[in-house]
């Protein structure tokens, strides 16, 4: 039945983690490093909410940018934590995670004579969504010994007068990589000289370490060109309610919403509810897993060292990336090779991008003891081959 | 009022008190010098009082029976409720003692083997206490959740993925 996908589909090449997601099924008693979600449950409160909601009886469509009173909310927290400043009737869209936002932005603004500008390595969505509205995508690399921040000149490099579209990630998954103010400033003068849009991820922006995160879109003349992503999954252990949103100029939100109401229509009702709580209520369960994943990002990044690799400090997210190409191995079989002499799963840097080669992303979502008897795995694994 | 580093430090003591200074140091950036100073200053002051594991009984088939007891006190002049307190924390069966607001004044646990045992310690020790008008007695039939601990249903922790982008 191949011959009826279209050529898109039968070109995407399948994702490198789902190849090694179906290699550790097969075995048993493996620890994983290997999750990109939080390892705690959403806060009982929003869970709470969420439940309560489905009692009264809650279980219809919203409108389709979704309830108002979220996006009241979600106006004042992105104004209170980011300084940004927009308008929940017309410039906010609730959307099934951020990955939908991800997709709705490409299909909204992009089409085949377009490029897009993403840094590698990075998430795994970006490229193909792009190759699904057949536009083309440039990589540009991002390297280890700049803590693997976006710079100009690689992206002068990358750049093409067809590129209409750059994706920022930070902090970054699956490095781990955070942008502050004045690594974004020259990214922004650079948007603007090549009159640029910009899809800014932010979805991790609360787990981010030193300092304080700063949003694409409150740098000088950068609001109109940037629609701001993020959601609930990550800050608010609340990945499989699949919640986000997307924030930008009126004509974008517009655009992206007709996308939305045809496919979509609107996001799951109960998710939006104990969104909304997530915002009113939990900022204490927040602020303490945010301390308890600082705490584990101390620990890991101690222990990689320890063991002898080169391991830069992340900053943001929950995810290490160390380089372990001392060991000689590539990133692939380094996996390959761990997870059958020592039963431990890790991702190989290079599903993220030709330039995540010779790293590994290992997670930190896990307890400190998993985290313990995993480092020890990895060291005796590496002792070996160093 | 503790700073942000201090705050964390007791907090990540008082969630696993067998932490090392070495492994406290790592998670928390702070040195292993400053962490142990800090650690004997709290002992000194009795900040860390006991370090002590949860331990649920109902697990271990120990029988062990806990009661909740109103008491209502006859305050003395000059010493208010605090004579009577400071001598019912001598009982080694009185697990806590609290001054309260409300219809009674001091709340006491009390554990014992059996309910027999705690029935009896109630009416031939405390309820014959110079100063004390009343008791009630409550039986705790059974815990859920304790000192932050829920004790029941953690043995359905949900599944995450493997792999996961």
């Amino acid at each position: 039945m191949k011959k009826y996908l279209t050529p898109l589909v039968t070109e995407m090449p399948p994702s490198g983690i789902r190849k090694f997601f179906d290699l550790v099924s097969t075995m048993k008693d493996v620890i994983s490093l290997g999750v990109g979600e939080p390892d705690f449950v959403t806060p009982w409160t929003v869970r709470e909410s969420g439940i309560f909601s489905l009692e009264q009886g809650q279980t219809m469509y919203t409108s389709n940018a979704g309830l108002l009173q979220l996006r009241q909310a979600l106006s004042s927290y992105m104004n209170k934590s980011l300084g940004l400043d927009y308008n929940p009737n017309s410039e906010i869209l609730i959307t099934v995670g951020a990955s939908e936002a991800v997709d709705l932005v490409m299909r909204a603004l992009l089409g085949p004579q377009d490029v897009v500008l993403i840094p590698d390595p990075s998430y795994v969505s970006y490229g193909p969504c792009a190759s699904l509205v057949g536009a083309n995508v440039r990589y540009v690399p991002t390297w280890a010994d700049e803590d693997f921040r976006l710079r100009v000149k690689d992206l002068e490099k990358s750049y093409t007068p067809k590129a209409k579209l750059l994706v920022l990630s930070y902090p970054n998954n699956p490095t781990g990589a955070i942008m502050t103010r004045e690594d974004l400033l020259p990214i922004a003068k650079f948007v603007e000289e090549h009159d640029l849009l910009v899809l800014s991820d932010e979805i991790y922006s609360d787990l981010t370490y030193a300092g304080t995160h700063t949003a694409f879109a409150s740098l000088p003349g950068m609001r109109n060109r940037t629609l701001h992503l993020s959601g609930f999954s990550k800050a608010y252990a609340m990945t499989g309610w699949r919640i986000g949103y997307v924030a930008g100029h009126p004509d974008l939100i517009h655009g992206m919403t007709k996308i939305h109401q045809y496919t979509i229509l609107c996001a799951p009702i109960t998710a939006q509810y104990a969104a909304l709580d997530a915002l009113t209520s939990a900022d204490q369960a927040k602020y303490e897993m945010v301390n308890t994943y600082n705490q584990r990002r101390r620990l890991i990044v101690n222990g990689f060292r320890a063991m002898g690799l080169s391991c830069f400090e992340p900053l943001g997210a929950f995810y290490v990336f160390p380089n372990i190409s001392a060991t000689g191995l590539s990133s692939e079989d380094f996996c390959e090779q761990l997870l059958s002499e020592e039963k431990v799963a890790v991702v190989p840097g290079s599903v993220f991008g030709p330039s995540g080669e010779g790293h590994i992303r290992c997670s930190y979502a896990y307890s400190t003891e998993q985290l313990k008897m995993a480092l020890e795995r990895i060291s005796r694994f590496v002792q070996r081959r160093l | 009022m503790l700073s942000i580093e201090d705050h964390q430090l007791l907090t990540l003591i008082s969630q696993d008190c067998r932490l090392s200074p070495e492994e406290l140091s790592i998670q928390t950036g702070l040195t292993v010098e400053y962490i142990t100073r800090r650690i004997t200053q709290w002992e000194d002051e009795k900040v860390i009082v006991q370090y002590h594991p949860h331990i649920n009984w109902e697990k271990t088939g120990e029988s062990q029976v806990a009661a909740l007891i109103e008491v209502k006190v006859l305050p003395q002049r000059g010493f208010g409720f605090d004579k009577v307190a400071k001598r019912l924390q001598k009982f080694p069966e009185i697990k806590t003692v609290y001054l309260m607001s409300g219809g009674y004044d001091l709340a006491l646990i009390i554990e014992g083997k059996s309910m027999q045992e705690v029935a009896l310690f109630v009416a031939e020790k405390l309820a014959t206490l110079e100063h004390i008008q009343s008791t009630a007695t409550h039986f705790v039939l059974r815990r859920y959740k304790q000192d932050g601990v829920e004790l029941m249903g953690q043995e359905d922790v949900p599944e995450r993925l493997v792999i996961s982008p």
